[in-house]
């Protein structure tokens, strides 16, 4: 079969396209809100799962590409008044630059030694941004109210921060699925099971895993550039916030590892948890440690996550839970 | 089974009316919501709670005496809705929206700190709600371009600036300072404004220097400060490092005349230092010994508003149990100048609110409330200045003394603070 | 120049001894079972208030506080061993990750409704020492020793008693040691105990000169990483090495330039040991 008449694909993408669309549908700003972070967490958790999930390499610190994108795009169109959309692309490139240079020396690195490298480079860049001057310092960036007026007032740029990311949302989810089914993502399993019998069977191993770091670590840029913009003000220690990346993992696990629609589900039930936790009467007061304990029973229990669970249960139903 | 549903008819029809005739006559008594985001985890909790538990002291004293009755005999009365922000900015905008938008908030107030407010003025601004911040000091969010953003702390830039005078005052030779400081968005704004003060009177600024903000070892810069032999030393950060600074400078011995430090001074774990707080010198947007009264306000010519020091102080204590800091005071006063707006501008509308807000020059029981109406930094507070205390044994127990300005001094200035 | 490098040395090289105590900690469980213990920062702050509710509310001695610190601590690491290590011990190490993730998630939790973020301290103290241009306070030199001790004692348990032979058995190979009739979930408890006991004593000896809050552990597990990693992973005795060359940078480091530039290096060394030497630095060539 043809990878693009797969039906789990298409469901995937109408469904994540008809949640996107709801609040344009009802002009709801709160639930464009509560959107925007789903699909947010979506995207960052999708594009993870690219490294994490298919080639098994565990990026604790993959927020630093989310951080640099944000400095990256906020600094272009902030201080350079470079358009929005040129300075989006701009930060998932850099971000994208920085994975490769680093893919080349880091991904040497196996297991829980590449997982603390990743922690490492996520300090430096922290503490580098910290010492630098052009981006700010310590103080930051902050945007000036009268640019949104560029975009058409603050309200529609918003809104139109909340379409892009929609659309980069549903790349990603596209990608992740074009590559699970490509012969390069059979290459990144094959590491994921075995890496030295993946090199053996002729996979050029270090190639592909720089391409899946460089391809997870794009969206993440763009990603950061929207919402820094959106947000108005960036700060070192939010842009580089280490927790951050370790909730992508925890939604990737609870989704699923390794499927495409995994991230999808686990970053929408985290976020949506975490929200209702946030609000609830009852557990406001202890939410991170209620969150903490359903995370560890999911960890003990239902180690595949979601999707994994799924499969596991109903087989037939294998060839539409990609 | 058929009267049942009549009964239910019947009841939707009396909702039915009400809701209409509340629609005919908008403002005969109406409760109006005040929407905001406080840090009940993370690293914020602390003074956030005291910002949140003084504003709805505030607002349960408003509503106990009757709400506010406004020129067309409306009377209005307040509720909140406030959610947990976790003390990071990833949600702040999402809640900000969710208030005004879907919880209808009429009035708005900023979370603790300057990078959850500088999220939260966008939205702010974009639905046209006045936000009265608090616990946000930072200039550059007044910078912005935002209309609507009103501030009631005295901005970073001028927190060490009356420290410098003070200084200058007491001891006319000191020509030497070292700033130390956190290397954060607030604690660096702080420290480059008084820098360039200092130097604009003739001081030498011997070191100026940052640290990170987890910083609690302090040895290589007190090495480093010694090397440097400055006679005052100004900075601090937030309230972790600055105590652990406080505690190491005296555990060395350093020959130092005057040591100022931000934030962590005014707070009452500060004492648990024991004769390492002694002497230390700390700014505060207020102190409960501060007294601002009717007749200093007459003197000022300035119009009084609200109560005194002494009725916040009792009053909070009677309520929490616990001693008042400056972010307590700093969340009652958003209240008191929310209040205020809404008598002098006769209305809710926010567009007559702001109009209030800019002409206001009051003063309240947490000082003077003036706003910057420029458009370079409009909302900025230019009517409030800092008070300055400082850690001095008061019958065998330690205790905090205003050491200034001097018409608000409570006692004469230990200095040198080391023999 | 000289008269600021010595006693920034001496500083730091005193601070290290209680960093490598607390790196032992995580490098103990990894080096018997391959887990890295995102649960280590708040362990330390919790030895952190275990000493200063022991000394404000019953006045007892910090020294002495310390050894019914490592007592909770062991305990405390037992439990969390059991509760959430254990099922996923031969899980990917994504698990066990995500597992003291969790725990982590729990205590800072709970620990926040408990204590608040209220920063505290414990206002103790014994004078100081003066050597030339070299001032000592009191609290470092006993801290330092402290650590010595404990570190003595852990060798002592390690490589004479037998509880602490099967430790080294486990070590080495697991699957040995079982067929030896060694019963390894026991040893594995034990190990993680210890390894949770390290980390509530440092945390216990640096809060009798720094002041904290709940969340102050997360700086202190980020250095464990960077001393565990210069030790070699899994190397107690390197990890008090790797603890002195830490403390040593970050007295010296500051004298040459800005103290903000202190974390960009030490996480520089961090990631280039990792590629250069992952064994660290005692270790054998890659």
């Amino acid at each position: 079969m043809k990878p693009l008449r797969n039906p789990g694909l298409w469901l995937a993408l109408a469904f994540t396209a008809a949640v996107g669309a709801w609040p344009a549908i009802t002009q709801s700003p709160s639930s464009r809100e509560v959107t925007f972070t789903i699909l947010m967490a979506v995207g960052l958790a999708s594009s993870l799962n690219i490294l994490l999930g298919y080639a098994g390499y565990v990026s604790f610190g993959h927020i630093v590409f989310f951080g640099l994108g944000g400095y990256v795009g906020i600094y272009l169109v902030g201080v350079l008044n470079l358009p929005f959309f040129v300075a989006m692309i701009l930060a998932g490139l850099s971000s994208g630059l920085l994975a490769f240079l680093l893919g080349k020396a880091l991904l040497r690195l196996r297991g829980a030694y590449f997982a603390l490298a990743t922690i490492g480079i996520n300090e430096v860049a922290r503490a580098f941004i910290n010492n630098f001057e052009p981006f700010g310092g310590p103080i930051g960036i902050t945007l000036n109210f009268q640019i949104y007026n560029n975009y058409g007032g603050a309200a529609t740029a918003l809104w139109m921060t909340y379409g892009t990311l929609v659309v980069v949302t549903l790349i990603v989810l596209f990608i992740s699925y074009m590559v699970k089914s490509s012969k390069f993502g059979l290459a990144l399993m094959a590491i994921r099971e075995n890496e030295n019998a993946a090199e053996v069977m002729g996979v050029v191993t270090p190639n592909a895993k720089t391409w899946a770091y460089v391809l997870s670590a794009v969206f993440p840029g763009m990603i950061g550039a929207i919402f820094f913009f959106k947000n108005g003000h960036i700060e070192p220690h939010d842009a580089f916030r280490l927790h951050m990346s370790i909730e992508w993992i925890v939604m990737v696990m609870l989704g699923g590892f390794g499927t495409v629609l995994g991230p999808l589900i686990g970053a929408a039930a985290y976020q949506r948890l975490r929200g209702l936790l946030l609000v609830s009467s009852l557990f406001k007061n202890i939410q991170l440690a209620v969150a903490g304990a359903l995370l560890l029973l999911i960890i003990l229990f239902v180690p595949a996550g979601v999707v994994g669970w799924l499969r596991h249960r109903f087989t037939k139903l294998r060839r539409v839970l990609i | 089974m058929r009267k049942e549903s009549w009964k239910l008819l019947s009841l939707f029809a009396l909702l039915a009316l009400v809701a209409a005739s509340c629609a005919q006559a908008p403002a005969e008594s109406a409760t109006f919501t005040i929407g905001f985001t406080a840090s009940i985890t993370g690293k914020y909790e602390v003074s956030s709670a005291a910002q949140v538990n003084a504003f709805t002291m505030w607002m349960d004293e408003i509503n106990a005496a009757g709400g506010i009755e406004l020129g067309d005999g409306s009377i209005i009365t307040f509720d909140t809705v406030f959610y947990d922000d976790e003390s990071n900015t990833e949600r702040v905008q999402e809640l900000y929206t969710r208030l005004a938008t879907e919880d209808n908030a009429d009035f708005l107030i900023s979370p603790y700190s300057s990078g959850l407010t500088a999220a939260a003025a966008v939205i702010a601004e974009q639905y046209g709600k006045v936000m009265i911040t608090t616990g946000a000091a930072s200039d550059e969010t007044y910078q912005a371009g935002y209309t609507h953003v009103f501030q009631t702390y005295t901005p970073s830039s001028r927190y060490l600036t009356g420290a410098i005078d003070h200084l200058g005052t007491i001891d006319p030779s000191v020509t030497k300072i070292a700033f130390v400081y956190e290397n954060d968005k607030f604690s660096t704004g702080v420290v480059t404004a008084a820098k360039d003060y200092a130097e604009s009177l003739g001081y030498e600024v011997v070191l100026f220097e940052g640290y990170d903000s987890e910083t609690v070892d302090f040895a290589p810069f007190i090495n480093k400060i010694e090397a440097a032999a400055p006679e005052a030393i100004m900075g601090g950060g937030h309230r972790v490092d600055g105590k652990a600074f406080a505690l190491q400078l005296y555990e060395k011995g350093l020959p130092i005349n005057y040591f100022a430090v931000l934030v962590a001074p005014p707070e009452p774990e500060f004492a648990e230092l024991g004769d390492a707080a002694l002497g230390v010198i700390g700014p505060s947007q207020w102190e409960p010994l501060a007294a601002f009264t009717p007749e200093s306000a007459a003197d000022a010519g300035l119009e009084w508003f609200g109560v005194l020091g002494a009725d916040f102080t009792e009053n909070y204590i009677a309520a929490f149990d616990a001693e008042p800091s400056y972010h307590a005071a700093g969340g009652y006063a958003a209240g008191l100048i929310l209040e205020k707006a809404i008598r002098d501008a006769d209305s809710i509308d926010p567009e007559a609110l702001k109009t209030a807000l800019e002409a206001m020059d009051i003063l309240t029981f947490y000082g003077r409330i003036k706003f910057d109406t420029t458009p370079e930094s409009h909302g900025l507070q230019i009517g409030h200045d800092m008070v300055y205390i400082q850690w001095q044994m008061v019958d065998g127990t330690l205790a905090k003394q205003v050491v200034w300005p001097l018409e608000g001094a409570t006692a004469e200035t230990i200095y040198p603070i080391y023999e | 120049m000289l008269d600021i490098l010595l006693p920034s040395l001496a500083d730091g090289l005193l601070l290290g001894f209680v960093y490598g105590l607390a790196a032992m900690g995580l490098t103990l469980i990894w080096g018997v079972m391959d887990v890295i213990n995102l649960s280590h920062g708040p362990i330390i702050a919790l030895g952190m208030y275990g000493i200063y509710l022991t000394f404000t509310n019953l006045g007892l001695n910090p020294y002495l506080a310390i050894i019914l610190v490592a007592i909770a601590g062991l305990l405390l690491g037992v439990l969390i061993y059991g509760v959430a290590v254990h099922r996923v011990i031969n899980a990917p190490h994504l698990s066990t990750l995500l597992a003291t993730f969790s725990v982590n998630m729990i205590l800072i939790g709970i620990g926040t409704a408990v204590f608040t973020t209220t920063p505290r301290n414990i206002d103790f103290s014994l004078g100081s020492v003066t050597m030339g241009p070299i001032t000592l306070p009191g609290k470092r030199i006993a801290a330092a020793l402290a650590a010595l001790l404990v570190t003595g004692l852990l060798y002592l348990f390690l490589y004479r008693s037998r509880p602490g032979k099967h430790i080294r058995a486990v070590t080495d190979n697991r699957a040995a040691a079982e067929l030896m009739g060694i019963r390894s979930s026991m040893i594995l408890a034990l190990s993680f105990g210890l390894g949770t006991m390290l980390a509530a004593i440092s945390g216990g000896l640096i809060a009798t000169f720094f002041p904290f809050t709940i969340l102050s552990g997360g700086g202190y597990e980020l250095k464990s990483f960077v001393i565990g990693v210069l030790g070699g992973l899994g190397n107690p005795l390197g990890a008090l090495l790797g603890g002195l060359i830490l403390g040593a940078l970050e007295g010296i480091i500051p004298v040459f330039m800005k103290t903000t530039w202190v974390p960009v290096l030490e996480f520089i060394l961090f990631v280039l040991i990792l590629l250069i030497r992952p064994s660290g630095l005692l270790g054998k060539k890659s």
